[in-house]
C-alpha cells in the first residue's frame, strides 16, 4: 500500500521539479505556485507512506537504506516548503526539488528489505537521533543548493559574463545569508543528533564510539561544518570560500549517507545482527 | 555653397588607450573653439568632447583645406604624444552623413550605452560654449537646434531612454545583484565626474544610508557632500574609509590607478570579507583591474557595465530601429532646409539691390523738394518701400518655392541674370558676393523661411 503512496509522491516531486525548472526559465508566478502545491501534495503523500510503513514495522521507518533515503527526501522537501513560506526564495526550489527527486530515485534503487523489528530501533532515542540529524542534513542540503547558486551567480558577476541565470538568481548577499542561516540552524541539530547517537550507542553497544564507518564520516562532516561555522563567525569568512566549504560538507553528508549504506559495513548498515 | 563636415572619434573607432589619452587632453586643455578664428577656411565650428568621444562639426567652402586645418587644430589640442596614430581613428562625414551622425549622437544612438541620457546635455553645454565663442552661425545654429528637437523626439516617441540604459542605472542594478538591499549600504564617491555624480544620485535615490565624498580639491568635495547630504573624506584617508564602505564610485582625472590590489586585499580581512563593489567610471581607469580577483571584491569599469545593459539588448534593438527611422526622417527635413539655403544669398542680393535703388531715388527726389515736412518725407519713404516690397514679393516667393526642387539652381541663375546680381564692380551693396550678408538680414530671412 505504501509503495503506491511512494510512487505518487515521486511522481508529484517529478512534476514539481519540472514546474520549478520551467519557472527557472519563465518568470511566471503562477508556475511557481502550481509547482509549490504539487510539491506539497507530494510531501503529504510521502508522509502518509512513511507513517503507514512505520506502523507496519513498528518503529520509525528509517532503518533500511531505502527508507532512510526516502525519509531524507521527504524531510528535504518539507524543509524547503517551510523555508519558501518563510523567506520566499522561489528559485531555491529549482535547485532543491531536483535533488529531492534524485534522492527518491536512488531510494528505489537501494535495497529495501524490511528489517525485522529489533530492540535496537524501538527506543525514542533513535527517532530523536534520526530526526534531528536528518533535519540538519536537509538544512545543509539547502545550504548546498544556495552555495551552488552563489557560485553560479558569483562567477557571472566576477567574469562579467551574464547568462540567463543572472537575472533569475537572487543577490549574492541573500544567498550567502541563506547559507549562513542554514548552517547556524543545522549545526546545533547535527550536534544534538550526533550526541544522542553516541549516547544511545553507549547504552546499546557499551561504548559511545565503535569505529563504525558512519560514525567516522559523520564526525568528519561535523568537523567540516564546525570549521565553516568558526570561520564564518570568528574570521568573517563569507562568499565563495564559505560556499565551497558548504558544498564540501554536503559531499561529506552524502558519503556518510550513501557511501556507508552501500559499500561499508557497520552498525548503521543494519544488517540483521 | 557651404559644406557641412564632421570629424571625430568615438568608442568604436578608437581603442580605449587612445580615448584615455584623449580624455586627459580634453580635461587639461582649453576649449579649442577659442582658436577657431585662426582657421582660414572654416566658416562655422562646433566642438564637443566627452570621455568617450570627440566630435568637430564645421562648415566650409573648401573641404580639403579646412579638413587639414581642423586636423591640425585637433592634433595641437590633443597633444603631441598622440599624433603618430591619431588619423586612423578619425571618421569623417560629409553633408547629410554629418547631419545624420550628429542626430544619432545626440539621440544617444551612437553612445557606448545606447539611450544614455547624458550626451544631450553634453552637446547642449558644448553648444553654449560655441555660442559664447561665436563660432556658430546660421547653418550650425539651425542644425543644433534641430538636433535638440530630434533627440527630444527620439526620447519621447521611443522607449530607448526608459530601459536600464544609463551606466549609473547599470551600476545600481549590479549592486542589487551583489548586495540585495541597498538601504544599509555606504557609498564612497571619489573624484567628481558628471557620470559619477549621476550614479551617486541614483544610489541615493535607491536609499543607500550614507554617502561620503573624497576629492583632491576640498571645495568641490564640500559642495558635493552638501548636495548629497554626506560627509567629506580627505583624499589621503580613502584607504581607511574602505573599511566601512560597501560601494566605491570613482571618477577622478588621475592618469594612474588610485586603488591597487594590495591596498584592498589587506583590508578585506578588517572588513570581515563583506563584499566591496568598485564602480570605475573614470577613463583612464582609477581602479586596478586585478582587484576583481580578490574574493568578495567586484570591479566594474565603464566598458564592463555595458554587459549588464546588454541583457535587454533585443528589446532595445527594436526601439533603436524606430529611433533610426526618426533620425532618417529628420535628416531629410534638414536637407530640404539646406536646399532652400541655396536661394538665400540671391534673395538677399535682390532685396539689397532694390533697396539701394530705392534709397538712391528717394534721395534724389527729396533733395529737389526741400520744403517737405518730416511727416511728408516719411510718407514718401513708406510709399517707396512698400512698392519695392510688393514688386519683389512674387519673385522671392517663386524662388523659395523652386529652391526645394532640382531646377532650383536654374531659377537662381536666371534671377541673378535678370536682375544683374552678379556684377562685382558696381555698388557692392547690391552685388551677390560671397561675403556673408549682414546677420540681421540673413536671420530675418531665414526665420521667414521656416515652415
Amino acid at each position: 500500500m505504501e509503495s503506491v503512496f511512494l510512487m505518487i509522491a515521486t511522481f508529484c516531486y517529478s512534476c514539481g521539479t519540472v514546474g520549478y525548472l520551467v519557472y527557472l526559465f519563465r518568470d511566471l508566478s503562477i508556475i511557481h505556485r502550481v509547482a509549490w502545491w504539487i510539491l506539497s501534495a507530494g510531501a503529504a503523500f510521502h508522509l502518509v507512506a512513511i507513517v503507514v510503513r512505520s506502523v507496519s514495522v513498528q518503529h520509525l521507518a528509517v532503518t533500511s537504506p531505502q527508507e532512510a533515503m526516502s525519509f531524507f527526501s521527504w524531510i528535504l522537501v518539507t524543509t524547503y516548503l517551510i523555508v519558501q513560506m518563510r523567506l520566499d526564495l522561489r528559485i531555491l526550489g529549482s535547485f532543491v526539488s531536483p535533488l529531492a527527486v534524485v534522492f527518491m530515485l536512488i531510494s528505489t534503487l537501494l535495497p529495501g528489505d524490511i528489517i525485522p523489528a529489533s530492540g535496537a530501533f524501538e527506543s525514542g532515542w533513535v527517532v530523536f537521533h534520526v530526526t534531528t540529524l536528518f533535519f540538519a542534513y536537509a538544512l545543509f542540503a539547502l545550504a548546498f543548493c544556495a552555495s551552488v547558486m552563489y557560485l553560479l551567480q558569483e562567477r557571472q558577476i566576477k567574469n562579467k559574463n551574464f547568462g540567463f541565470l543572472y537575472s533569475r538568481l537572487p543577490s549574492l548577499q541573500r544567498l550567502d545569508k541563506i547559507n549562513e542561516h542554514c548552517l547556524l540552524l543545522g549545526f546545533p541539530f547535527m550536534t544534538v543528533g550526533l550526541i544522542t547517537g553516541f549516547t544511545y550507542a553507549s547504552t546499546v553497544w557499551r561504548s559511545p564510539w565503535n569505529w563504525d564507518p558512519k560514525e567516522i564520516l559523520a564526525l568528519i562532516t561535523w568537523c567540516i561544518y564546525a570549521v565553516l561555522l568558526h570561520e564564518r563567525l570568528a574570521v568573517g569568512w563569507r562568499g565563495r570560500k564559505a560556499a565551497l566549504l558548504a558544498i564540501l560538507g554536503f559531499m561529506g553528508i552524502l558519503m556518510t549517507f550513501l557511501g556507508v549504506s552501500l559499500f561499508l559495513e557497520g552498525h548503521h548498515t543494519f544488517s540483521v545482527e | 555653397m557651404a559644406e557641412i563636415v564632421l570629424i571625430g572619434m568615438n568608442h568604436k573607432s578608437a581603442p580605449v588607450e587612445v580615448r584615455e589619452q584623449l580624455a586627459v587632453a580634453c580635461r587639461e586643455k582649453v576649449n579649442p573653439l577659442v582658436r577657431a578664428p585662426q582657421l582660414q577656411h572654416v566658416d562655422e565650428m562646433f566642438f564637443v568632447s566627452t570621455c568617450n568621444r570627440v566630435e568637430i562639426l564645421f562648415t566650409c567652402s573648401n573641404v580639403h583645406e579646412s579638413l587639414n586645418e581642423v586636423k591640425c587644430l585637433l592634433r595641437n589640442h590633443l597633444g603631441e604624444h598622440l599624433t603618430h596614430s591619431l588619423d586612423q581613428h578619425f571618421y569623417i562625414h560629409h553633408h547629410t552623413e554629418a547631419v545624420k551622425h550628429l542626430f544619432r549622437v545626440a539621440s544617444s544612438l551612437d553612445s557606448m550605452v545606447v539611450g544614455e541620457p547624458q550626451i544631450l546635455g553634453q552637446i547642449k553645454t558644448a553648444y553654449r560654449q560655441a555660442t559664447e565663442c561665436k563660432t556658430v552661425g546660421v547653418i550650425l545654429n539651425r542644425l543644433l537646434h534641430k538636433t535638440f528637437s530630434v533627440a527630444k523626439r527620439v526620447r519621447s516617441e521611443t522607449c530607448i531612454g526608459s530601459y536600464a540604459v544609463s551606466i549609473s542605472y547599470a551600476a545600481v542594478e549590479l549592486a542589487r545583484k551583489i548586495f540585495g538591499k541597498l538601504d544599509d549600504k555606504r557609498v564612497l564617491l571619489i573624484g567628481a565626474g558628471e557620470m559619477a555624480e549621476l550614479a551617486a544620485e541614483h544610489f541615493l535615490a535607491q536609499g543607500v544610508c550614507q554617502l561620503a565624498v573624497a576629492n583632491r580639491t576640498l571645495e568641490r568635495a564640500i559642495s558635493l557632500a552638501k548636495r548629497f547630504k554626506g560627509e567629506t573624506v580627505p583624499f589621503e584617508h580613502i584607504l581607511d574609509k574602505l573599511k566601512t564602505t560597501d560601494i566605491v564610485l570613482t571618477s577622478t582625472g588621475s592618469p594612474e590607478p588610485i586603488l591597487f590590489h594590495g591596498d584592498v586585499k589587506s583590508r578585506m580581512r578588517e572588513r570581515r570579507n563583506r563584499p566591496l563593489f568598485f564602480i570605475d567610471i573614470a577613463v583612464p581607469r582609477d581602479i586596478d583591474p586585478r582587484i576583481n580577483e580578490i574574493d568578495n571584491a567586484y570591479v566594474y569599469d565603464i566598458d564592463e557595465l555595458q554587459g549588464v545593459i546588454d541583457l535587454n539588448l533585443e528589446d532595445r534593438k527594436r526601439e533603436a530601429q524606430r529611433a533610426e527611422h526618426i533620425v532618417a526622417e529628420e535628416v531629410l527635413k534638414f536637407e530640404d532646409w539646406l536646399c532652400t539655403l541655396k536661394v538665400v544669398p540671391t534673395i538677399i542680393a535682390l532685396r539689397n539691390k532694390a533697396e539701394a535703388i530705392r534709397k538712391m531715388e528717394v534721395q534724389k527726389t527729396l533733395s529737389g523738394l526741400p520744403h517737405l515736412s518730416e511727416s511728408e518725407r516719411s510718407a514718401i519713404e513708406v510709399l517707396t518701400d512698400s512698392i519695392v516690397r510688393k514688386i519683389l514679393h512674387d519673385p522671392i516667393l517663386y524662388l523659395k518655392r523652386k529652391s526645394e526642387r532640382e531646377t532650383g539652381q536654374v531659377c537662381v541663375d536666371f534671377t541673378q541674370q535678370i536682375f544683374n546680381l552678379m556684377e562685382r564692380d558696381g555698388d557692392s551693396s547690391c552685388a551677390l558676393t560671397h561675403e556673408t550678408p549682414s546677420d540681421m538680414n540673413y536671420h530675418n530671412l531665414l526665420k521667414s523661411m521656416k515652415k
